[in-house]
């Protein structure tokens, strides 16, 4: 867990934006610990200022995500370990965040997980309608149904594989 | 109604005070409805609606939270979210009146719920095209949930209104009493034709009959009437409220009432 040991190899504070982004690697969203916020495409950007503080622009997923205030705390604390206890964090509401943004990686492991990834890019028609296949994370049957809209957190929804038989969180697609 | 024009007229910058209360409204708006879909958790009908109505309120109070932090920034007074959520009175709120009436049953919550998405929806769209950035970040942010909650509330309107002859005697009395309250949702006063006419808002003449184009699709696929308008109009938004907001901020407010600056 302690990435910034691992990543500072000298005694002065990380330096590039390269080496920024791994330690962003390590932080995790308290509610899906599966995924880095790295994989799960909130950090917008990463900037060394000139008068040498680090500066990262992180996006909510929901408006309302309790996780949000988390995270920023989570990365605040490893950037500080890292020698940037003065870092800037940006809060970026524009482009708003889409579930397009989680990476290839992070969505092999939403469904290792047990979390079916989202169905479609946000662009696709069937997304728009909600009517994607859902495949289960379970059994990889696409014969699901959708239970609720709503689910444990505000980023999924709740479905039933009907082959397998067993219920599993599908991460929506906004 | 006199009150909100004097606060407007006589400001120094009155485009800014127009501003500032269309925020509030908005923000508003969201924070009453969140909280009243607040007071559903552990009482729905089912585990599954509960969580709707939760996750729905969470969005709700998360836009709240964008909206009346803007609000305090135009205001420059010093007062953030906290302080304009907590520590204003009812008066000085200025949501839509049909979101401060009680929840009452399940298909009550899901048509006052249907009226106010769609009207967000078709606000929050326009507002994408703001000439004020900050209020288009926000909409276009809050137009994705606004979308999703739509889903649900016209999904359940459908259900509710084409289900039992019980189900559509509930959900049609509901409907005919909130209808009342929708009239200031697509009735604009001086400060939304203000703020029209430099770009910030949208006309609520244009927007008006997208929301009825789509209130009305839903109504029909529901078997449901449309109530016929009346000449009574509610004004909620120049902060003449019904009965039903000093009960709920008297519930919401009560901790930072009772103990100032309490915090996590």
């Amino acid at each position: 867990m302690n990435a910034s040991s691992t990543v500072r190899t000298g005694t002065g504070p990380v330096r590039r934006p390269s080496e920024v982004w791994r330690l962003l690697e390590s932080v995790h969203d308290p509610e899906i610990p599966v995924l880095s916020i790295v994989e799960l495409g909130i950090v917008r950007y990463v900037a060394l200022r000139e008068d040498g503080r680090v500066e990262v622009g992180l996006t909510p997923t929901y408006s309302g995500c309790p996780a949000t205030d988390v995270i920023r705390a989570s990365v605040r604390d490893v950037l500080a370990k890292a020698g940037h206890a003065d870092a800037v964090i940006r809060e970026v509401l524009s482009p708003p965040w889409t579930s397009d943004w989680i990476t290839e990686e992070g969505r092999r492991k939403l469904r290792e997980f047990g979390i079916a990834p989202p169905a479609d890019s946000v662009s696709s028609p069937r997304a728009l309608l909600g009517s994607a296949a859902v495949a289960c994370p379970r059994c990889g049957s696409t014969q699901t149904e959708r239970v609720s809209e709503f689910g444990s957190t505000p980023c999924k929804a709740h479905y039933r594989c009907t082959s397998c038989l067993e219920p599993f969180d599908y991460f929506k697609c906004i | 109604m006199t009150r909100t024009a004097a606060t407007v007229e006589g400001a120094a910058d009155p485009v800014r005070a127009a501003l500032l209360r269309y925020v509030l409204r908005l923000g508003d708006t969201s924070l009453v409805l969140g909280q009243r879909l607040g007071e559903w958790i552990g009482h729905a009908p089912a585990l599954e609606e509960d969580l709707g109505l939760a996750n729905i309120a969470l969005d709700l109070i998360g836009q709240a939270r964008l909206l009346l932090t803007y609000a305090g920034e135009i205001e420059g007074r010093g007062r953030d979210e906290d302080a304009l959520a907590f520590l204003r009175d009812g008066s000085d709120f200025f949501n839509l009146t049909l979101v401060e009436q009680p929840n009452g049953d399940f298909g009550r919550t899901i048509v006052r719920q249907l009226l106010v998405d769609a009207w967000q929806l078709e606000v929050y769209e326009a507002l994408c095209a703001s000439t004020d950035r900050r209020l288009a970040e926000i909409a276009a942010k809050a137009v994705k949930e606004t979308r999703y909650h739509l889903r649900y509330s016209a999904g359940w309107t459908v259900r509710l209104g084409d289900g039992t002859e019980e189900s559509h005697r509930r959900v049609q009395t509901a409907l005919d009493e909130l209808w009342p309250f929708t009239v200031e949702l697509v009735t604009a006063d001086e400060i939304d034709a203000l703020l029209a006419s430099r770009g910030i808002a949208p006309p609520l003449e244009e927007l008006a009959p997208r929301w009825n184009a789509r209130i009305d699709e839903v109504l029909r696929e529901a078997t449901l009437q449309r109530p016929a308008d009346v000449p009574y109009a509610w004004f909620g938004k120049q902060g003449v409220h019904s009965e039903h907001l000093g009960y709920l901020l008297a519930e919401m407010q009560f901790l930072q009432r009772a103990y100032p600056g309490a915090r996590w």
